[in-house]
């Protein structure tokens, strides 16, 4: 087998076993802490009768073990099972808000992920000068910022000071393309916002890095032009870091949108998440955390993979 | 050594913060949970930044929520820390099980991003202040860890531990004498960013309501009492969340300042 | 008519910022004239910091970093090259002047195979067709002795040697027909067996080509062996500029022939005496591997002198260092010590056999803690195996540093405000502190410039005549080993493949690969070179 195709199997074998060791700790951690499902939902006062006939009901008196792989099997043909609080099919409901939520993320992605590299390109080709400094001062102040804090600054400015967008993001099934648009512009901004900083430092540093090397030196001193240097000589070797970073910076996004989604009372997959929390509503937390967990494990996987194809010594073995 | 503008600032603010903090109660013009004023009230001389979603001084709120919130960062960051370089110099000076073990317990936990983890453990423990503190504390250990440890790896295999091995010294000397002096700029530049991301953590998980409840009172929560204000254009929400990215800046740019001073002076004097 | 290169009163300054203090101009190169005629080969020679390379990219016009060329003329082809506009540079770069780096391994663009690279200048600047620049590559591959030059051209950087690249970067040079090569230690990073081949190779290109080239090197043994004329270069500064023979054979200038007899320490070889280390058979792998990196390898130490191992990279001669000193438990073999013998691991040893065996490295800088004072590094062998404490330790670090003639004024400093050279005599001192009866020498000159290299070897031999300390030497470099040695172990590939005294082994009839590394050892004489590629019995081993 080819030593890269070998690495990569490699790769994706250890993200497949990093990802069931993850549904272990979803399901074992919030099994084995105290308190348990009967309690949350009955509360405090709840009498030891009623607390027995729920967990009856809920099969909580079945061994860990088995309602591990029940769950398990279960999630793996689809089943994910019903939520405790409103017997709502818990599949169901992740489908139609998972939708929302991978359009809210693929919206900040289209934008600011062409924008952080322009922005990393610049930075890095005029290093340590104002384009630079100005770029990089900025964004060191937006990472110090929680998402939902910058996502308020931005609701104050664009719908009080310059009212120009509507706080709420409401969507809702059969809405055009173009109106889903305009009620994302809002939050897709907010997430834009935080996510771009880090994309684009992380740009500029993976760029910098390459242009430091003695091959581009070599390639200056051969007398070619600026972009020749760029696009034959720091350009093949940069490409790999940055969608490293790119890819990395899309993980980051899946949490950035939680937050944002409540912000926004944007009724996707962050929000469902976020409110049966509060309500206790085991299944559903675990169904959904397996599915964070799962699509940030992906891109992970999915960045090294990437890293791995794209390094020449691996490509052309000895 | 002369201390850069910036710095200067952060320091001076981050001081500010810590000390109305620290005299919450003296400073505080109003109890925290005392109704003085009318709804989303604007700025004025009795209540210097207006009043809140019922009427409660924002200032006094402002400064009591400051309290929780630097003490419940601190408190994570420093379990944190303790927990996160203990465990990380172990793996690195020990080897063998010891560091494999930790070494996949800890990419198991940030396989996952810290928020996830957050709600699913908060979904089924009850929400009180020694909960969100270990929580917090425990899942950011993960990142110091991984600092310690590679810190002290690279310093394991300078030639001089091995020197000093050669010597007959023994593990504590090693430990404590080689390799703590050498690790301990990094690891100090670090415990301002952990503080940081304990803020902005514990705020975040305020502000889901997933985190200080009710009646205590910090700057996440104070946002997410107050935001429905914005729409009406009242700016309530605005101050906590302005007191959050002051507090986070200000530490950022001290952190930052150590960071470079260290750098700057790899392998020379100095402590 | 002028010379194709001429540097008239070059001064070239930066700008340095030192941690803690507003940021400040330095020269780094004052007042220097140098000219170079067609076909002719002027050698750059100086210590590091000597400004060598940074003359040699001024012809150029090349900084690196914020480097300035703020004085002086330099003229390439009659014009002045100082202040050409940007795209006037680029037509001269890779044109008119090529450059050779001394690291082709990170020279060379990882994701392009070699051939793009090597044709890539005469392709840009419009000189020749593609079918043209790649016959010419492949005639060079071939006249730089690059193994099937047909398709070495397809290969990428990391699927070739050290050696083969630093020629492939010759051919990179040479292929768009340049006036003049700038060659910046080409052969210092690889292994002497290996850097006679590319200095051959080199010679006989330029030869054949008829190109200039300014050859930058820290050593003069190499330098003679290519160059016409030498400029000696210190502190940025001309020391002394003149023909190579002249320079040779009659320097005129006190550091010129400080430079020329560097290495030319000769020790008389002790009579015989009981070992006071000896291994026996002794066999050892890196845990987790297969290979035996040193292979049932046996040598003898007496007490009081200086065993010298030499061998290249990968020879196995710091492994054994790691096999005697306990960190690489031998999995064969024994070793005894002082009349004892050792235990394998370092964990089961007494405190007197750890006292008695010391280690110098190579690395000063890494060898001492950063944060301990000189008194702190020095003196903790004290406390820790005499129980020394207080004033009487004080003093005893003072009379340690006495002796490695450091004096007064250096007890309270931090190993980053010495030299390299005073770094390195700290931790002399150190070892000499334990009252060690053998000192194990890993590499300890190699990093230094020659003469501070050969401050060092007299010091040591001076301590081993007041102290009767013995020395296991670990050295590439044969000269140091003529310098130091009693006994000498010829290390290659994990086994011992010659051991005797130093007459003895350095007498011939030669085993071929004793006589391969011997003969590879540049000498400070004219037409070496020649000679030597004459009479080889056996391939280098880098290839």
């Amino acid at each position: 087998m080819h030593p890269i195709l070998k690495l990569v199997v490699q790769r994706i074998a250890l993200g497949l076993l990093l990802l069931w060791a993850v549904s272990l700790l979803i399901f074992l951690g919030t099994e084995a802490l105290p308190g348990d499902v009967a309690q949350a939902i009955l509360g405090q006062s709840a009498t030891p009768e009623a607390l027995a006939n729920l967990r009856e009901t809920l099969g909580l008196n079945r061994s860990p073990v088995v309602r591990y792989f029940d769950w398990l099997g279960g999630i793996l043909t689809g089943d994910f099972g019903v939520a405790l609080t409103n017997g709502q099919d818990i599949g169901q409901a992740i489908g139609q808000r998972l939708g929302n939520t991978l359009f809210l993320a693929a919206c900040a992605a289209v934008i600011s992920v062409p924008l952080a590299i322009l922005l990393g390109l610049v930075a890095a080709r005029y290093n340590g000068r104002w384009p630079d400094k100005v770029i990089s001062g900025v964004t060191l102040s937006t990472i110090s910022l929680p998402e939902f804090v910058a996502a308020y600054f931005v609701i104050f400015l664009l719908t009080q000071v310059f009212p120009i967008f509507q706080p709420v993001a409401m969507v809702f099934p059969g809405m055009g393309f173009w109106e889903r648009l305009q009620a994302v512009a809002l939050p897709v901004i907010v997430l834009v916002l935080v996510v771009l900083a880090h994309m684009m430092r992380m740009t500029r540093a993976a760029i910098l890095n390459v242009m430091q090397s003695a091959y581009i030196e070599t390639a200056e001193l051969k007398g070619l032009s600026p972009m020749r240097v760029i696009w034959q000589h720091a350009f093949p070797n940069a490409i790999a870091p940055i969608v490293s970073v790119v890819v990395l910076n899309l993980a980051y996004l899946v949490v950035g949108v939680v937050v944002v989604e409540v912000v926004f009372s944007y009724n996707a997959l962050g929000q469902y998440l976020v409110d049966h929390v509060a309500k206790r509503d085991l299944p559903v937390v675990q169904a959904v955390g397996l599915i964070f967990a799962a699509v940030y494990i992906g891109l992970n996987i999915l960045a090294d993979v990437i890293a791995i194809i794209s390094n020449p010594r691996l490509r052309h073995p000895k | 050594m002369r201390m850069p503008l910036s710095a200067l600032i952060g320091l001076i603010l981050t001081g500010g913060f810590v000390f109305c903090a620290l005299f919450a109660q003296v400073i505080a013009p109003y109890p925290l949970e005392a109704i003085t004023g009318g709804v989303w009230e604007g700025p004025s001389s009795t209540h210097l930044l207006g009043t809140d979603t019922i009427g409660r001084d924002i200032l006094s709120r402002l400064i009591y929520g400051g309290q929780i919130t630097i003490f419940v960062a601190l408190a994570s960051s420093i379990i944190a820390f303790g927990l996160g370089s203990f465990l990380g110099f172990l793996a690195a000076v020990r080897g063998g099980w010891i560091d494999q073990g930790l070494s996949r317990i800890v990419d198991l936990m940030m396989a996952i991003p810290s928020l996830i983890v957050a709600l699913v453990v908060l979904s089924v423990l009850p929400l009180n202040l020694t909960v969100l503190i270990l929580v917090i504390g425990i899942l950011d250990a993960t990142r110091v860890f991984r600092l310690a440890r590679a810190v002290a790896m690279d310093i394991a295999v300078m030639d001089y531990v091995e020197a000093a091995r050669l010597r007959g010294e023994g593990q504590s000397w090693i430990i404590f004498r080689e390799i703590l002096p050498n690790a301990l700029s990094p690891l100090v530049a670090e415990f301002g960013l952990r503080f940081i991301f304990a803020v902005l953590f514990i705020s975040t998980l305020s502000f889901l309501g997933l985190g200080i409840q009710p009646p205590l009172a910090d700057w996440g929560g104070m946002v997410r009492e107050n935001k429905d204000g914005l729409i009406y254009g009242k700016s309530a929400a605005l101050m906590p969340a302005l007191a959050i990215a002051l507090l986070a800046i200000s530490v950022n740019l001290v952190a930052d300042w150590i960071l470079s001073r260290t750098t700057s002076l790899k392998g020379g004097r100095g402590a | 008519m002028p010379d194709l290169l001429e540097i008239r009163n070059l001064r070239i300054e930066a700008t340095a910022y030192p941690p803690g203090e507003p940021p400040k101009d330095v020269v780094l190169v004052d007042d220097v004239s140098v000219s170079v005629a067609k076909g002719k080969v002027l050698g750059l020679i100086g210590e590091s910091g000597a400004g060598k390379s940074t003359i040699g990219l001024s012809a150029m016009a090349y900084g690196r970093g914020g480097v300035r060329l703020t004085g002086g003329e330099i003229l390439l082809n009659g014009r002045d090259i100082r202040g050409l506009s940007a795209a006037k540079l680029r037509a001269l770069r890779g044109r008119e002047v090529t450059y050779v780096a001394q690291s082709a391994a990170a020279a060379f663009n990882p994701a392009k195979r070699l051939m793009e690279q090597v044709i890539e200048t005469s392709l840009s600047h419009g000189l020749m067709g593609r079918a043209e620049a790649e016959a010419r590559a492949i005639m060079l591959f071939g006249k730089l002795g690059l193994p099937s030059p047909e398709t070495f051209g397809s290969r990428y950087p990391h699927q070739v040697s050290g050696g083969q690249l630093q020629r492939a970067m010759t051919a990179m040079a040479l292929c768009p027909k340049p006036d003049l090569v700038i060659f910046d230690e080409p052969t210092t990073a690889l292994d002497v067996t290996t850097q006679i081949d590319v200095l051959a190779a080199i010679k006989e290109a330029i030869h054949d080509t008829g190109v200039a080239a300014l050859y930058i090197t820290h050593d003069l043994a190499v330098v003679a062996q290519v160059a016409d004329d030498i400029l000696v270069l210190r502190h940025g500064k001309k020391v002394e500029y003149g023909p190579v023979r002249q320079i040779i054979t009659d320097p005129h200038e006190a550091y010129t022939r400080a430079l020329v007899s560097v290495r030319s320490i000769d020790h008389e070889e002790k009579a015989e005496a009981p070992a006071v280390l000896s291994v026996q058979n002794v066999t050892a792998r890196y845990p987790g591997t297969t290979f035996d990196v040193l292979k049932n390898v046996s040598v003898d130490l007496p007490a009081g002198q200086t065993l010298a191992v030499v061998g290249e990279s990968g020879s196995g001669k710091s492994t054994l260092a790691r096999a005697i000193t306990g960190l690489l438990p031998p999995a064969q073999g024994r070793i005894t010590f002082a009349g004892r013998e050792l235990s394998r691991d370092l964990k089961a040893r007494s405190r007197d056999d750890l006292r008695e065996l010391q280690m110098i490295y190579q690395m000063a800088d890494v060898a001492m803690n950063p944060r301990q004072t000189v008194g702190t590094i020095i003196g903790r062998p004290l406390e820790f195996y005499f129980g020394m404490t207080g004033e009487a330790k004080r003093q005893r670090v003072q009379e340690l540093l006495d002796q490695i003639e450091m004096g007064k004024g250096y007890i309270d400093r931090y190993p980053a405000e010495l030299s390299g050279g005073q770094k390195q005599r700290v931790c002399i001192a150190r070892a000499l502190a334990a009252k060690p009866k053998l000192i194990i020498c890993d590499e300890v000159t190699s990093a230094l410039d020659p003469l501070v290299a050969d401050g060092i070897l007299k010091l040591l031999l001076n301590l081993q005549a007041q102290e009767h300390v013995a020395y296991l030497f670990i050295t590439h470099d044969l000269a140091t080993v003529k310098a130091i040695a009693d006994k000498i172990a010829v290390m290659y590939r994990g086994q011992v493949v010659r051991y005797g005294s130093k007459t003895d082994v350095l007498t011939p009839p030669f085993d071929d690969y004793t006589d391969l590394l011997l003969s590879s050892v540049p000498e400070m004489r004219l037409g070496w070179l020649e000679e030597v590629l004459a009479h080889r019995k056996m391939e280098s081993a880098g290839n």
